[in-house]
């Protein structure tokens, strides 16, 4: 199958199973939203060495928001329930908390779990915490220097799918540079997803094996372009850079989307092939096969 | 033809009317108007139902022409101003009152919407626990109160009086939300443990007279703070900013009617703790 002349290999990406969290961050101004959001997730690229995989969702406008400010989306994935919690104590307590003006809403009050966040921060207030219950949502009113700090109660997660990916390969670093902020840009307008590396692309992709004991994870000798001729290499002739990019969503469905968006979207001139990263099915609950997704 | 549960949803979307039969002053105590007490009733169940006129025993249907089907909206009209306990203890369904009402209307309840089209008496929702009152004209003492010997009063759900309202609105008040568009007497949220208390107009002296926890806020004037309340500061509470978003949302208030960003602070009684707080709006300076 070929786009815009850039063939699509036959081929799936390999999904797991998380846990998502859905925040609503406000401030006074879009600003200040913003920057608390790329406080709380930053050092959230991948759960292999940072607890968390997060990124900014989308951005809010104030009439959309539960106190009319304008605020963000912060989507954040973990393994584990309790690794959850942990997460969003930290994240919500040290980065969103400390900047200035923000509160903290959950965005997921359906969510399968609920952990509490708001109820076990409401301590920093020494006392002089208040809380309001707003048709039946516990909001906690913590006194801060710029006034108060307003965190729910507790928040919902759900079970999501993290580790959606696709590879762009390109005949030089310019062109999959390019290919790859193109498709980043596109699939940011799909909701429930996060691209968590920086700036939604990764060029550091691993597997799952090292020669090292104790290593987990080490480079992707088959896609690395310099090691071409000395290790088994999965690239063609005239491919000389590759970059990843890995997706989570809060549902299968927004994954699909997400990478049938992004994969159009990289079809870019000097692409020479986009493909995707697979442990042959046998790991990933979720499979995203690339043609299946292009022709829907 | 419609199916049989399709019939009585039908049926039931109709509702039921009870008009009353005459004008008088002598007080009649009503507590059967609820929806909680008509379900599975037809309109000659209700109509023996029981009610008090002044001291004697009667039934509904001496005081009330009923007709219609369903419980869970019900309609009373007529000369309602003395009786009392409209919609008292109820959990579920709509009870709309066309006029003035007596006492106690939706005293106890604790779920359903509850209308008033007209003045309400006192005891306005007095020891509330969830469901919604909202009256379109003035309401007359002890509004969300606590009755003689209960240690709480309104313990949830939401009250809105779009007139004025008497003395000691929300006393003894422990959970809940109460919105005064008008003005509010004396003694407003007086002993107040815990909840939320709204006046757009002019709130009455002596407001959280040893209140404990909890929050008054005023959006017009404010007659006089006791001196047992000190100033804190002059910021923008953003929880008020989620109540305001939320009540526009549910239709409770309309665009414009309650605004605000900057309150000025002050936290008492302190003679009971001094973790209340009166928010009162001020002006961008």
């Amino acid at each position: 199958m070929r786009v815009n002349g850039v063939e699509i290999e036959d081929t799936f990406a390999e999904a797991f199973g998380m846990w998502g969290a859905r925040l609503v961050v406000t401030a006074e101004t879009l600003e200040w939203a913003r920057t608390a959001g790329a406080a709380a997730t930053g050092f959230a690229t991948s759960i292999i060495g940072c607890g968390c995989e997060a990124g900014i969702n989308e951005l809010v406008r104030a009439q959309d928001t539960p106190d009319d400010r304008p605020g963000i989306i912060v989507l954040l994935f973990t393994m584990s329930r309790a690794a959850m919690e942990q997460q969003l104590m930290l994240r919500i307590g040290q980065t969103i908390m400390t900047c200035p003006t923000t509160a903290c809403y959950d965005g997921l009050p359906d969510g399968e779990e609920r952990f509490k966040v708001g109820g076990k921060l409401r301590y920093f207030g020494d006392g002089f915490q208040r809380s309001k219950l707003l048709d039946g949502r516990r909001l906690w009113r913590i006194p801060v220097m710029d006034g108060e700090f307003v965190v729910e109660e507790s928040f919902g997660a759900a079970k999501a799918v993290g580790g959606g990916n696709f590879f762009i390969m390109a005949g030089d670093l310019e062109r999959a540079l390019a290919a790859a902020q193109a498709a980043v840009a596109a699939m940011r307008g799909v909701p429930g997803v996060v691209m968590p590396f920086p700036g939604g692309v990764v060029r550091s992709g691993s597997k799952t094996s090292s020669r090292y004991k104790g290593q987990h994870a080490s480079s992707n000798t088959p896609y690395c372009p310099t090691l071409r001729g000395f290790e088994k290499s999965d690239l063609r002739e005239g491919e000389n850079a590759v970059l990843e990019i890995v997706i989570d969503g809060l549902t299968s469905d927004a994954v699909a989307e997400a990478t049938r968006v992004g994969v159009v979207a990289a079809c870019c001139d000097g692409v020479l092939r986009i493909s995707a990263g697979n442990y042959g099915g046998s790991l990933g609950q979720f499979k995203f096969a690339l043609h299946d997704l292009v022709s829907a | 033809m419609t199916c049989i549960s399709c019939a009585g949803a039908a049926l039931d979307r109709g509702g039921m009317t009870l008009t009353r039969r005459e004008s008088s002053p002598i007080p009649v105590e009503a507590d059967s108007i609820c929806p909680d007490r008509f379900i599975g009733l037809n309109e000659a169940d209700i109509a023996r139902l029981p009610a008090f006129y002044g001291r004697r025993q009667v039934t509904l249907g001496d005081l009330f022409e009923i007709e219609g089907v369903g419980a869970t909206d019900i309609t009373v009209t007529g000369d309602l101003a003395a009786v009392k306990k409209i919609g008292h203890g109820m959990t579920m369904g709509r009870v709309t009152v066309e006029g003035p009402v007596g006492q106690h209307t939706g005293a106890r309840m604790t779920g359903g919407e509850l209308v008033v089209r007209g003045d309400a008496g006192d005891w306005l929702g007095a020891y509330m626990a969830g469901g919604r009152i909202v009256v379109e004209g003035n309401a007359g003492h002890f509004v969300g109160g606590a009755y003689s010997g209960d240690t709480k009063g309104m313990r949830g759900g939401t009250i809105l009086v779009k007139g004025d309202v008497g003395r000691e609105a929300g006393g003894r008040m422990r959970r809940g939300l109460i919105i005064v568009l008008g003005d509010t007497g004396e003694f407003t949220a007086a002993r107040m443990l815990a909840g939320t208390v709204f006046v757009r107009g002019r709130l009455g002296a002596r407001a959280g007279a040893g209140m404990k926890r909890g929050t008054v806020v005023a959006f017009g004037e404010v007659a006089e703070l006791l001196p047992t309340f000190r100033y804190t500061c002059t910021y923008r509470p953003v929880f008020m900013r989620c109540y305001l978003r939320r009540l526009r949302e549910t239709g409770l208030v309309a665009e414009g009617e309650l605004e605000g960003e900057l309150f000025r602070r002050s936290i008492g009684d302190l003679t009971n703790g001094g973790r209340g707080e009166v928010l009162v709006r001020a002006e961008r300076e």
